[in-house]
């Protein structure tokens, strides 16, 4: 039995934090700041609520559902309510002993437990942008608790579960590209569907009412993307190293090819257009981080910069769906561009065990057929799932608010309290 | 008495609307002439100009009311021609948006503090 190690423990500990820090306050100053000065507050307590709300959703039975061993669909309950985490308290944990494909880490399961709610919080606030300005309060409450079990659970057992049938098929997703990132943009999408259009969409003013909130948002999850990135190694080892570098690269060449294809096409670079791109490449180097080198990483975010420029100025306007902050168009296309390309440019060696010493993961016409499975598995279940969710959600208590509340503004309607 | 007004009135109010960043420019033009004060505003309107674009993400927003200042101040009859040129000059760029100047007769002054009025409260 391996042995806890203090250096894998606090490492983890620091990307959890850093992991917590993107959702609060790094998205809630991201969207917050895109919303009109009527919405602010209603958008912010969109991701602290969820911080809360999911914070105990995982605890009582998402985790469960996600991480114990269970069948290739889905996990079991044996750690409802967490428990049997007294058991073994101070031990090493292994994700999925006594199965076929255990995964023995040197940090014990409070860590493990804590690391993967910070993922499990951030993906719903992530959705919360693509219905900004109109939701009501109830219904995010109840269709993010059902969502959370209903698709993030097991989408995650697929993927990172011992017995998940993506992970059985050799998927490679570091951190999230499938499980975070294309589960987020393609609910976002189907929510942007259901809900309609914000009243007054193309002819009222919806400018952004405080870029400046945006860029600082923005900039907090950059840094904590490199937490959320190289968690994926759970631990602290070269393969940790490689993953933030890529990460950094990746985000810096996306800023870059936002900007000047939006100088080229638009005629200004705008700080809009600049943290959209960082995004968008970080959101693309998730699930290769881990897996690949630095060239590659700067391809991938310099492909995907360019390609989520195309997807939120023309592809969105000429399919004519309002996602409000552009969940699908930054988070779902750069998630499943990511995730095909960590087909591509897997290289073996940093993947490699005792017992694959040549790499576990390498890029080839394989592991991209393996992706492409990932990438339609994940789209299919978690937009039929959501699309579900959202119908229970509106029969019990409403999706939208009225018209005249959403005129009047969310802050003041749902929270009763106003930004100034 | 009525009639006799027009001749009366010692004092007029120059209004004028320029582009925010030629505040100081004016202000420095005006303090020379012997200028005491005045007052600013941040308004928004819109003239010729008519707004401007501003682009999100790919969304156009028409924005149909700019950013401009606001500046009054009262002056002694002598004064008004030399602080209106001195505005114009000021805040002259030759560029549509420039802003407009405009001279109101004024009845009465009184300074708060001193109870001094009309031109010596200016």
């Amino acid at each position: 039995m391996q042995h806890v190690e203090p250096g894998d423990v606090a490492w983890m500990l620091v990307c959890t934090a850093l992991v917590l820090l993107m959702t609060v306050p790094g998205l809630a100053l991201f969207y917050a700041g895109m919303v009109r000065k009527k919405n602010v507050l209603a958008t912010m307590m969109q991701s602290f609520s969820l911080c809360a709300l999911i914070s105990v959703v995982w605890m009582v039975l998402g985790y469960s559902l996600a991480f114990t061993n269970g069948d290739a669909w889905i996990g079991d309950l044996s750690r409802v309510f967490l428990n049997g985490l007294g058991a073994n308290w101070d031990k090493a944990f292994t994700l999925g002993a006594g199965t076929a494909n255990p995964l023995p880490m040197h940090i014990p399961e409070s860590v493990f437990v804590m690391f993967q709610m910070a993922f499990a919080i951030i993906t719903p606030a992530v959705v919360t942008g693509a219905f900004a300005d109109r939701m009501k309060y109830s219904a995010l409450l109840l269709f993010m608790t059902l969502w959370s079990l209903v698709v993030y659970a097991p989408v995650a057992h697929w993927v990172w579960g011992a017995n998940g049938w993506l992970n059985a098929m050799g998927i490679a997703d570091f951190a999230g590209g499938t499980v975070v990132e294309i589960n987020s943009g393609v609910t976002g999408l189907v929510c942007a569907l259901v809900l309609g259009r914000r009243l007054g969409y193309g002819q009222e003013n919806m400018a952004p009412w405080n870029l400046s909130f945006a860029v600082i948002g923005a900039s907090l999850l950059w840094v904590g993307w490199l937490g959320f990135n190289s968690g994926g190694a759970l631990g602290a080892s070269g393969r940790t190293g490689m993953a933030v570098l890529a990460t950094q690269i990746a985000a810096g060449g996306a800023t870059l090819s936002w900007s000047f294809s939006e100088w080229f096409l638009r005629g200004k670079p705008s700080a809009l257009g600049a943290i959209s791109g960082a995004v968008a490449g970080l959101v693309a180097i998730t699930p290769a981080a881990g897996f690949v080198l630095p060239g590659p990483a700067l391809a991938i975010g310099i492909v995907a910069g360019a390609l989520c420029f195309w997807s939120v100025t023309v592809l969105k306007p000429r399919l004519g769906y309002d996602d409000s902050l552009d969940v699908f168009g930054v988070h779902g296309v750069a998630g499943i561009f990511g995730t095909l390309a960590t087909g591509v440019f897997a290289f073996g060696p940093l993947s490699a065990t005792e017992a694959l010493p040549n790499g576990a993961y390498a890029g080839g016409l394989h592991l991209l057929a393996v992706q492409a499975a990932g990438v339609m598995a994940t789209l299919a279940y978690a937009g039929a799932a959501s699309f579900l969710l959202l119908k229970v959600t509106d029969a019990l208590v409403g999706l939208r608010v009225s018209r005249d509340e959403e005129r009047e503004g969310l802050d003041i309607v749902l929270h009763g309290e106003q930004v100034f | 008495m009525a009639r006799l007004l027009p001749y009366l009135l010692l004092m007029k109010l120059i209004i004028a609307i320029i582009k925010p960043f030629k505040l100081d420019d004016v202000r420095e033009a005006l303090v020379p002439l012997g200028i005491q004060g005045l007052t600013a505003s941040e308004v928004k309107g819109f003239g010729r100009q008519k707004g401007q674009t501003e682009i999100y993400r790919g969304a156009e927003y028409q924005v149909s009311f700019l950013p401009k200042v606001k500046i009054e101040l009262v002056v002694p009859d002598s004064l008004a021609d030399a602080a209106v040129e001195a505005i114009h000059e000021a805040a002259h760029t030759g560029r549509i948006g420039d802003g407009k100047i405009f001279v109101l007769d004024v009845e009465r002054a009184l300074r708060i503090r001193t109870g001094e009025a009309d031109d010596a409260a200016l």
